[in-house]
């Protein structure tokens, strides 16, 4: 039955997205000009900044390496956090009608339209040495601010939501009729998650997954903030290339080079395997 | 059609919105370190009570940050640094007139902690105590400079290692003496080391101890009318009125040291 429908499908859209694209070459492709080379022209201008002798001589300077790996244990670390944390609370989303879901739809948006600087001054009002719940802990010898503990959760809060949300779109597309069969055949509901719904919606967990990684790599406003800038601790890569613009600009166009070939490599990758048909 | 008539009124909204401003009075853009913020507000207010046909517009950040938006071309008439070297920059590469610079306040360094101590500080000689947080500027920001300055000026009173010590409870290099303060203020640092005039308005805030003065620095603000100033003949009376009597008096309450009228050497020392 799935497979019947699904090829009826492929059949139907074929036709006409032929049709569109036709008109599309013939016509409309002139106005996606300005937005493309509005995106291209500062990348590419970027790059023609630097020549491979100073990527090379700034690669030396200790403060890129630092920025490099502190970026990249932080973001990674971040990444693992919502999967694990986020992956609940994608899986309530998904189950529409439930209570209070608008309320939490809107409190998991909230983060991704707060200017980054607010969310840092937050986190520093609940989890700072004087914040609501940071005085209890600094009164335990604990303290967050100024920590690589610190980048993870201003990372986490900014990018975690694009994972969930992505993560609850895919969830919310595996029919309710598949879930119940699988129930009435005796499935757990670990089996039916592990499955029904993961093989589903992999590529949504995957896709959602790196953009969550993409958003903390680049988050700048709630670490400045929250966790400061000290090198090979808090000093990301954005913040590297963000006081190198002030003191060494040639610092600062390696590690936005690196920045963006690092991201448009991951995304291309991504794409290549979850959208294989875009490659054909 | 209600839809209409809402985005009718919503783009004529914006419309006034961005032609709002339209007056021809002249405006001068003034980008002044950060550590002016209050100082110049004030100078600012008084001169355009006196001068009510200019518009005054600031732009207050680290002036390591402000040199670069001025090498970059953004639209200036007036630069007032914390230290000398980024004037000189702006003097050797031509967005300054050589000699027109001059010297219009002093400042000087103190160290600050939260107003309730939590690190217990007592005097200068704990700042290299172990464990302590500390924040201070980072190495481009004038202030940060300066607090290397007078940390190796406090090793010939304080011990050898005494800076060594004191950087190794760094925590965080801030990008402006402004966030050096807050942090402390919010108790987020034990200690932070600023200048004078961020803390004379502040003093309920935090607790502030003197640097002895042999081993302080003595920060240098210049402050020039730049060469593509559009508006060069308001700019310069605002120059002036820095310099003048009354800007001078201003500045000293908030905690600057008279320097004023000194010209700038060429020699970069």
């Amino acid at each position: 039955m799935t497979s019947l429908t699904v090829e009826k499908k492929k059949i139907n859209t074929a036709l006409p997205s032929r049709e569109i694209s036709l008109k599309f070459n013939n016509f409309w492709w002139l106005a996606t000009f300005p937005m493309l080379l509005f995106i291209t022209f500062p990348i590419v201008a970027l790059f023609l900044q630097v020549t491979p002798t100073d990527l090379w001589v700034s690669l030396q300077d200790p403060v890129v390496g630092l920025a490099i790996s502190t970026s990249l244990r932080t973001s990674l670390t971040t990444t693992l956090l919502t999967f694990l944390f986020g992956l609940p609370v994608a899986l309530l989303l998904a189950q529409k009608n439930f209570r209070f879901s608008r309320l939490v739809d809107t409190l998991i948006d909230l983060p991704t339209v707060l200017p980054p600087a607010v969310a840092g001054i937050a986190l520093l009002m609940a989890f700072g040495r004087v914040g609501l719940l940071g005085s209890g802990l600094s009164d335990l010898g604990i303290s967050l601010p100024f920590t690589s503990v610190a980048v993870v959760m201003a990372q986490l809060f900014v990018a975690a939501p694009l994972f969930i949300k992505a993560a609850a779109i895919g969830f919310s597309s595996v029919t309710p009729e598949l879930k119940q069969a699988a129930a009435l055949d005796g499935a757990t509901r670990w089996q039916t998650f592990r499955f029904i719904i993961l093989p589903g919606t992999w590529t949504a967990l995957l896709s959602g997954l790196v953009m969550t990684w993409a958003r903390a790599l680049g988050e700048f406003g709630a670490t400045i903030i929250f966790a400061g800038n000290f090198a090979g601790r808090t000093q990301t890569m954005p913040l590297a290339i963000y006081l190198g613009f002030e003191i060494n600009l040639k610092l600062a166009l390696t590690l936005a080079v690196i920045l963006i070939s690092f991201s448009f490599l991951v995304l291309v990758l991504v794409k290549q395997v979850l959208y294989p048909r875009f490659t054909d | 059609m209600k839809l209409k008539h809402w985005i009718i009124f919503l783009l004529g909204l914006s419309l006034a919105a961005c032609s709002a401003p339209a007056s021809n009075k002249p405006t001068i853009s003034i980008l002044a370190a950060a550590s002016l913020t209050e100082s110049f507000t004030q100078l600012g207010a008084v001169y355009q009570k006196q001068n009510p046909e200019v518009e005054l517009v600031f732009n207050f950040a680290g002036s390591q940050a402000l040199t670069n938006q001025i090498r970059q071309g953004a639209p200036a008439d007036i630069f007032a640094s914390a230290n000398l070297q980024y004037m000189f920059t702006l003097e050797n590469e031509g967005f300054v007139n050589p000699n027109t610079a001059k010297i219009f306040a002093g400042n000087q360094l103190v160290m600050i902690v939260p107003k309730n101590n939590p690190a217990k500080i007592q005097h200068i000689q704990d700042l290299a105590k172990p464990g302590i947080q500390l924040v201070i500027g980072a190495e481009a920001v004038p202030v940060g400079f300066y607090t290397r300055q007078f940390l190796d000026q406090a090793n010939s009173l304080l011990g050898e290692n005494f800076q060594q010590r004191v950087l190794s409870n760094v925590v965080s290099y801030e990008n402006n003496v402004k966030s050096v303060l807050t942090k402390v203020r919010l108790g987020e640092a034990d200690a932070g080391v600023v200048y004078r005039s961020d803390v004379i308005n502040a003093g309920d805030e935090v607790l502030v101890f003197d640097i002895p003065p042999e081993i302080n620095i003595v920060a240098e603000y210049p402050i020039a009318v730049l060469k593509d100033s559009k508006n060069s003949r308001a700019a310069q009376s605002f120059f002036d009125f820095v310099l003048s009597e009354e800007g001078q008096t201003i500045l000293m309450a908030y905690g600057f040291s008279p320097l004023s009228d000194r010209s700038l050497s060429t020699q970069q020392n």
